[in-house]
């Protein structure tokens, strides 16, 4: 008789909300009684009443609770997990220690990451007030490519403006001059150190540490406030308060405290000494004859402390109103929308103010840092996955028999998971390990000085959510999967991974070696970059080119007799001056005329005054016309141009031509009269093209403050600088000499570059290393797994190499697949980042060419050796059957 | 004593199960009370009535045999224990105090319709 059973959805919902412990029994009696009736009454009676018993089974002392209700002895259990952890690492010691290996090699990477945002995000936070303090700034957008700039170059009259009228909203607001590089000295030693002019309140708002005196030191003009390294070497540790040092040989002033170095991280660090603002207007009378109420000369920085208790955006809307603009500029501050802007302290170090187009915010260096680190924590996991997956068919059986006994599924979970645990503590500890020794390398690169924070305890919690995160995901995928098998299956020994199982892994492997092509053609295409912008021709001469700049005005009147002296010796090939260094470009004017010029361009001309001699020292490369000549009379008028002024300006013969100039801050006009021009020199970044510039002989503010020694190139510098010291201590002894050489100051234009450069190499090196380890132990499972199917096969005629072809085709497929998925989104990202400079280089198609196939020599020398070794095994050994 | 709360329903349960002595389990509890009592009973309540005597440990209960229909299930039989037979005592007992001071008046009174 066919057997029907009662309603069906009603049976479902009885097992579903009966307790477990009480279900089976209820169910038996459900089902007799159900039987009974079905004979007594039939079926349709029988199949009602059960539906009735059923809702009346729905009470609360049969519903089974929420939680769970069976109490596993918890602790037990895990240290049996632990246990047989262990052990199992211990039973295939090669496997563990690829996969410890690889996952710590991986969690290096990201703890250096980590330390190094962190680091990133600590600049500044020494300061007390790190949340009060800002810098005025000017905001708008730029005219000339619609992006938004701060400056914070400020005026004399925004500063009493923001003293005298708006005082409320401020609890302290200081003037600081710029960066001053001058020289100190005492009795007999002096240095150049670089310090701040300050206003009073500035010590107190950046609290400084005082280890002697106050913060209240600067009251007095002629003092000043001295950084403890300062004070150490020109006094040792004796008693440094109340000496006296001389600035730049002219004003003497005394020590009235002593503060604790600024470190690295804080935006002053490289400050030595504070000295009193009104020190800085006595020395400079321009100011108070000039500047007092010119809305025009921006030269001054404006540092303020805000409330306790105000925002940053409150204060600023309240305090807009202080910034005014000469009637002369009004237009163009109506233009770019200029208006003040309070910067805060917090965005110093992470959104620098300078607006430069390739240069690198510190915001963008931590982003790219983060995924390189978290990417390769990534394929650290993934290796990690793909192994104990691969590796799963060994501890099928134990699944089985755990499932037979009774284990539930999320016992089973829980005991994968600790295993993953346990081996990711382990690598945990051998990363700090690999940390620690890799560190000195790494701030060598990365510029820094990071150093792992022991005693702090937000590293600890840190590194131990860091374990848990890991162990998580690199544990999620084989718990899963390893749990999931059938007891039965695993049991009789018939548990074969379907073909399909690979397919994940296949994905994993194919995901790991995408990321390392994309970091290895990062790596390539940087280098290529940097080299490109260092073959470009520079224009001049740069070997054996001295710049030393002229610090304080013991120079005066001294430069002749230097230049002599120098040329006596024979070294020196020839000697200038300029007002800036060949190696930048340090002003830039409007206001030229000349004859075609399309009247609604007011193009900003690079300019540098420089003496005569300065062509023959910098290397000028004449294209036409002659160089300034000491002797021709109207020299002074005289202007030499680059090339790519010359195109600018459209003139077909510039030989003669006549330039005027206006001087924007008092409309003086003068006039040159182009003599020569030379081919371009490249002066400021690299990468970008040339800037037209003018080139005359006498500036009209300020004196030239850069001395230009060319070496005579028979010699080298280490024979002539001696020399060249030795006549500077003798007609200059009260400045220490320091110099600049042109080239390194060239050279350091890549830093920025060449440092990402390396940073990609290194990254990528370890990421290959470990995929490889990843490859290694997959070939060398798979290939153990097939030994019976080789041993078929050489019996039934296969030659070491086809079998080795075989083992390897796989993964060689594997590789080329994924460079390919690779090869797009690294050529589509890198050409967006090389267009950023306008000197660039084209990627090229080699780079692709060669990564491949150096994948994929990678590859076949990773799963050779396995395949080889598999492949050369006696048949006999392997198809015996025990 | 609050330690022998023992409900009317489970009363009847418990003595149901030491009728059956080792034949009680879920279905023939039921017929028997409905046999014996002529009241319907629900396999809710009997099951809850169950579990609650357990509960409270007068009764223990061993597995029987699975049979064909109830679909393989095991049966559940029931026992009284110790406790379970003191419990029961103490009520019976209760019950016999209280019908003994009755006075005899009130149960010979006999209500006459006239």
């Amino acid at each position: 008789m066919k057997k029907n059973s009662p309603p069906k959805n009603f049976l479902r919902f009885f097992r579903w909300f009966c307790h477990p412990k009480l279900r089976d029994h209820i169910e038996g009696d459900l089902m007799e009684l159900y039987e009974e009736r079905k004979v007594k009454s039939g079926r349709r009676k029988a199949d009602l009443k059960f539906i009735v018993d059923v809702l009346f089974l729905f009470r609360p002392g049969i519903i089974r609770p929420t939680e769970g209700y069976k109490n596993l002895n918890n602790y037990g259990m895990f240290k049996s997990y632990f246990k047989i952890g262990w052990r199992n690492l211990l039973r295939n010691k090669g496997y563990s220690l690829i996969n410890i290996g690889g996952l710590a090699i991986g969690m290096m990477v990201a703890i250096l990451t980590g330390l190094w945002i962190w680091h990133e995000y600590s600049y500044d936070k020494y300061f007390a007030n790190y949340d009060h303090l800002a810098q005025v700034a000017e905001t708008g957008i730029s005219q000339r490519d619609g992006g938004r700039y701060v400056g914070t170059t400020m005026t004399y009259p925004l500063s009493t403006e923001l003293i005298d009228r708006y005082p409320q909203h401020f609890q302290r607001i200081a003037r600081v001059s710029w960066n001053i590089d001058c020289i100190l000295s005492s009795d007999n030693l002096n240095q150049s150190a670089k310090g701040l002019y300050v206003g009073d309140a500035f010590p107190e708002m950046l609290t400084f540490k005082m280890i002697q005196g106050t913060r209240a030191g600067l009251a007095n003009m002629n003092s000043i406030l001295v950084s403890e390294s300062l004070a150490k070497s020109f006094f040792g540790s004796t008693e440094i308060l109340n000496r006296t040092v001389r600035i730049n040989n002219k004003v003497d002033v005394t020590i009235t405290g002593v503060y604790e170095d600024f470190p690295l991280n804080t935006e002053f660090a490289e400050m030595r000494f504070f000295a009193p603002w009104s020190l800085f207007l006595s020395q400079n009378k321009w100011i108070e004859q000039r500047a007092l109420t010119d809305w025009r000369n921006h030269f001054l920085r404006i540092f303020v402390q805000i409330n306790p208790t105000a925002a940053f955006e409150s204060v600023n809307s309240k305090v807009k109103n202080a910034l005014h603009f000469d009637p002369a500029d009004a237009n163009d501050a109506i233009a770019s929308k200029k208006e003040l802007y309070l910067y805060p302290m917090r965005r110093w170090h992470l959104y620098p103010a300078s607006y430069r187009s390739d240069f690198y915010p510190p915001v963008k260096m931590i982003q790219l840092v983060g995924a390189i680190g978290l990417f390769v924590l990534l394929l650290a996991c993934i290796n990690f996955m793909n192994l104990s997956t691969a590796r799963s068919e060994k501890r099928a059986k134990e699944v089985g028999i755990r499932k037979t006994v009774g284990s539930v599924r999320m016992q089973l979970v829980n005991q994968f998971f600790s295993e993953s645990f346990l081996i990711v503590c382990i690598s945990f500890v051998l990363s700090l390990i690999f940390t620690l020794l890799f560190l000195p390398l790494f701030n060598d690169i990365a510029g820094k000085q990071i150093v792992i924070p022991w005693a702090n305890l937000w590293f600890w919690s840190a590194s131990f959510g860091f374990i848990l995160f890991t162990s998580a995901i690199a544990g999620s995928y084989p718990a899963l999967y390893l749990s999931s098998f059938n007891p039965i299956k695993a049991l009789k020994g018939s548990f074969r991974v379907g073909r399909l199982a690979s397919l994940p892994r296949k994905v994993l492997v194919v995901f790991q070696f995408s990321i390392s092509v994309m970091l290895i053609i990062s790596t390539a295409v940087v280098y290529q970059q940097i080299q490109f912008a260092k073959n470009r021709p520079v224009g001049y001469d740069r070997n054996g080119l001295i710049m030393i700049r002229k610090k304080s005005g013991d120079f005066d009147g001294k430069y002749e007799a230097l230049r002599n002296e120098l040329k006596n010796t024979g070294m020196v090939y020839e000697v200038s001056e300029s007002m800036g260094p060949v190696t930048e470009v340090y002003s830039g004017n409007s206001g030229w005329d000349w004859k075609g010029r399309d009247p609604n361009i007011d193009k900003d001309f690079a300019t540098l005054a420089v003496s005569h001699m300065h062509g023959k020292t910098a290397g000028w490369q004449f294209i036409e016309g002659r160089d300034f000549d000491l002797t021709t009379a109207n020299d002074s008028s005289s202007l030499i141009i680059n090339e790519s002024a010359a195109k600018f300006m459209g003139l077909k013969n510039p030989i003669g031509e006549l330039v005027s100039w206006t001087w924007w801050m008092d409309k003086r006009v003068l006039n040159y009269k182009i003599v020569g021009v030379i081919k371009d020199m490249v002066m400021d970044s690299p990468y970008e093209p040339v800037a037209p510039t003018m080139f005359y002989l006498k500036g009209l503010n300020g004196k030239p403050s850069w001395i230009n020694i060319k070496i005579h190139p028979q010699h080298s510098a280490s024979e002539a600088l001696p020399k060249i010291e030795f006549i500077f201590k003798k007609i200059v002894p009260t400045v220490p000499f320091e110099y600049k050489f042109a080239d390194e100051e060239y050279s350091r234009k890549f830093d920025k570059e060449e440092r990402i450069g390396n940073l990609a190499s290194v990254f990528a090196v370890l990421a290959i290393f470990i995929s490889c380890l990843g490859l290694l132990g997959l070939a060398s499972f798979v290939a153990e797994r097939r030994t019976k199917e080789i041993g078929v096969r050489k019996v039934l005629g296969a030659s070491v190499t086809n079998l080795w072809r075989m083992l390897s085709k796989e993964f060689v497929l594997l590789i080329v697949i994924s460079c390919g998925i690779a090869s797009l989104p690294a050529y589509y990202v890198l050409q967006n980042w090389l267009l950023r400079f306008k000197y660039h280089t084209e990627i090229s198609v080699w780079i692709f060419i060669l990564t491949i196939l150096g994948a994929v020599a990678i590859t076949l020398l990773t799963v050779s050796y396995q395949a080889i070794k598999v492949a050369l095994m006696n048949p006999v050994n392997s198809l015996r059957s025990e | 004593m609050k330690k022998y709360q023992l409900g009317e329903f489970e009363e009847v349960v418990i003595l149901t199960i030491g009728v059956l002595y080792r034949d009680a389990y879920g279905v023939s509890i039921k017929k028997e009370i409905e046999s014996r009592l002529s009241r319907n009973v629900s396999m809710g309540a009997l099951h809850t009535a169950l579990v609650r005597l357990e509960d409270k440990g007068y009764i223990k209960s061993f597995d029987g045999e699975a049979t064909e229909e109830r679909a393989g299930r095991p049966k559940k039989y029931f026992q009284i224990t110790a406790l379970g037979k003191r419990a029961m005592e103490h009520t019976k007992d209760t019950r016999n105090e209280l019908w003994s001071a009755i006075p005899k008046v009130a149960l010979g009174l006999k209500i006459v319709n006239s």
